[in-house]
């Protein structure tokens, strides 16, 4: 188990157990996080599962694939930290990372 | 050009050889026929090549699965030069983002995207609101009127007017350059013919070079900043001198007029018609009327605005068991995804409690997923608010008339009789 910390827009935080392999879409889906579409079902190609990780945690959470980082360009909201949820892998390194949800998904 | 079907619509296609089936007949979907038509591809033959057509020849992609491949992997399937099954013909060489590759498909919709943007479309609801009120107001109660016309037209084309910020009573020209667009036999198995097209485009980029140079003024003397579509097209220097560039300033505003206008229009008529067609939905929705966002993806999946979309194969590519040569004309069928039961469970019925249903292609997927996505379904959430807090009753008389396109899958006119 890795703690990940959610906070939505509105300041409302989730303390989620996520599993160590799965990404940080289903963590949050399964948890009942709310504020990720998930419209692809997890395939990075719509972009509704846009978060912002904070810098701490950005190093940990993998490389960007050109794929994402298209969908990403497309997302009006997207700042530093900008990934995918559906591509980020919970590893031991993320313990703790602090995520944020944008207000609105494309 | 003879666009006739090389082959015989059939009200069995399971009577014939599979070969011997056109997918591209734009009559499929005027009858209603597209159904069991690629519920049979999907079933026996679901990455199928068919060697002849009006369009030439081409592969149709039907499963769910095999569809977000194709839309996913840009690198594999370009957009270009055109997005649907015909060619857009010479007279009138049309560039428009939606079928471009990047780069110059990101920088383009870049420009335009935040007009769509979430943000912008919050400060947008409360007009988009009163003008609905304003329409339904309107609606005549107790009698047979077309619902087409006088709701499903009416509020798109006011829309298209607000983000254009394009004369208001001038907003029925923008349906008709919409439906003009790709409304030929050459593009979409329409009816719509070449001159009358021609006309109706020339007569659009006059309208729209006009109001071009009009926004083009208002900047320049200082006037607040608008958040049309003109004035951000105008406000980013990838596109700021796409006047200079005719047909792709052209193909551009098409595209996005035609994205704004039919495929909401249709869901509007589409969404009333399978509650019709479902009536223990229609009794689900009037109880608790908080599945309205939930429903709504229901409709934009169960209408499918838009039958498809193609690509062209830029290296063979193997699918299905098939190879797709470099070079091949694909199409992929998003009306007929939408109706794979391997993903959807009872993809033929209209759901509005369904679970994930978001999970659906009429958006598509990938890099050209719709920029106007939100709005729709904003669009259609208010419009369903509104339709519930005022009538108890709205009813569907007959059957509705269905467009001839492979493309737009729409209805012309709808008869229906509100209730109190």
């Amino acid at each position: 188990m890795v703690k990940i910390r959610f906070i939505e827009h509105t300041g409302v935080e989730h303390n989620v157990d996520a599993l160590e392999g799965e990404n940080l879409m289903s963590a949050a889906i399964n948890n009942l996080v709310p504020g990720i579409d998930a419209d692809c079902g997890g395939n990075c190609a719509c972009g509704t599962c846009h978060i912002v990780i904070e810098k701490e945690w950005l190093g940990s959470s993998g490389e960007i694939g050109s794929d994402e980082q298209s969908l990403l360009t497309m997302t009006p909201e997207i700042s530093e930290g900008s990934r995918l949820a559906c591509q980020v892998v919970v590893t031991p390194a993320l313990e703790g990372a602090v995520v944020r949800l944008p207000e609105f998904q494309m | 050009m003879n666009m006739e079907s090389t082959t015989k619509m059939v009200s069995d296609p399971y009577a014939v050889d599979i070969d011997s089936l056109d997918f591209s007949d734009g009559r499929l979907f005027e009858t209603g026929l597209w159904n069991s038509y690629f519920e049979r591809l999907r079933n026996e033959d679901p990455v199928h090549y068919q060697a002849d057509s009006p369009f030439g020849p081409f592969w149709s992609i039907t499963r769910f699965d095999d569809i977000m491949f194709v839309d996913k992997h840009h690198e594999l399937f370009s957009s270009e030069p055109a997005i649907v099954i015909g060619d857009m013909g010479e007279e009138i060489p049309l560039e428009m983002f939606i079928a471009m590759d990047p780069p110059r498909h990101d920088e383009q919709r870049q420009a335009v995207q935040p007009v769509v943007a979430p943000k912008n479309l919050a400060a947008m609801e409360s007009l988009i609101r009163e003008r609905v009120a304003k329409i339904l107001d309107g609606l005549p109660v107790g009698e047979a009127f077309d619902w087409v016309d006088r709701v499903s037209i009416e509020l798109t084309s006011q829309m298209l007017a607000t983000l254009f910020n394009f004369p208001f009573d001038d907003r029925r020209k923008l349906t008709y350059w919409s439906d003009m667009a790709a409304g030929t036999p050459e593009i979409t198995g329409g009816d719509v013919t070449n001159e009358e097209r021609m006309v109706a485009l020339q007569d659009c980029l006059r309208t729209f070079n006009q109001l071009w140079q009009q926004r083009q003024s208002e900047l320049e003397i200082g006037e607040a900043e608008s958040f049309d579509l003109i004035s951000l097209l105008l406000s980013s220097d990838k596109t700021d001198n796409m006047i200079e560039r005719p047909m792709e300033f052209l193909g551009n505003i098409l595209l996005l007029i035609v994205g704004g206008n039919d495929t909401t229009r249709n869901s509007l008529t589409g969404g009333l018609y399978a509650l019709n067609k479902f009536p223990a939905e229609f009794e689900k929705l009037k109880a608790n009327p908080a599945l309205i966002p939930n429903m709504v993806p229901e409709i934009i999946r169960w209408q499918t605005p838009l039958a498809h979309m193609r690509r062209i194969a830029t290296q063979d590519v193997a699918l299905g068991g098939k190879t797709i040569k470099a070079g091949d004309k694909v199409v992929m069928w998003y009306v007929s995804g939408n109706r794979d039961e391997s993903v959807i469970d009872h993809a033929d019925d209209f759901i509005i409690d369904r679970e994930n249903a978001r999970q659906h292609l009429s958006f598509g997927f990938g890099l050209h997923r719709c920029m106007g996505n939100r709005l729709a379904e904003m669009q259609l959430k208010i419009v369903w608010e509104e339709i519930l807090k005022r009538f108890s009753n709205i009813e569907v008389i007959g059957e509705p008339t269905l467009v001839r396109s492979n493309f737009v899958k729409g209805y012309s006119s709808m008869t229906v009789k509100i209730s109190r």
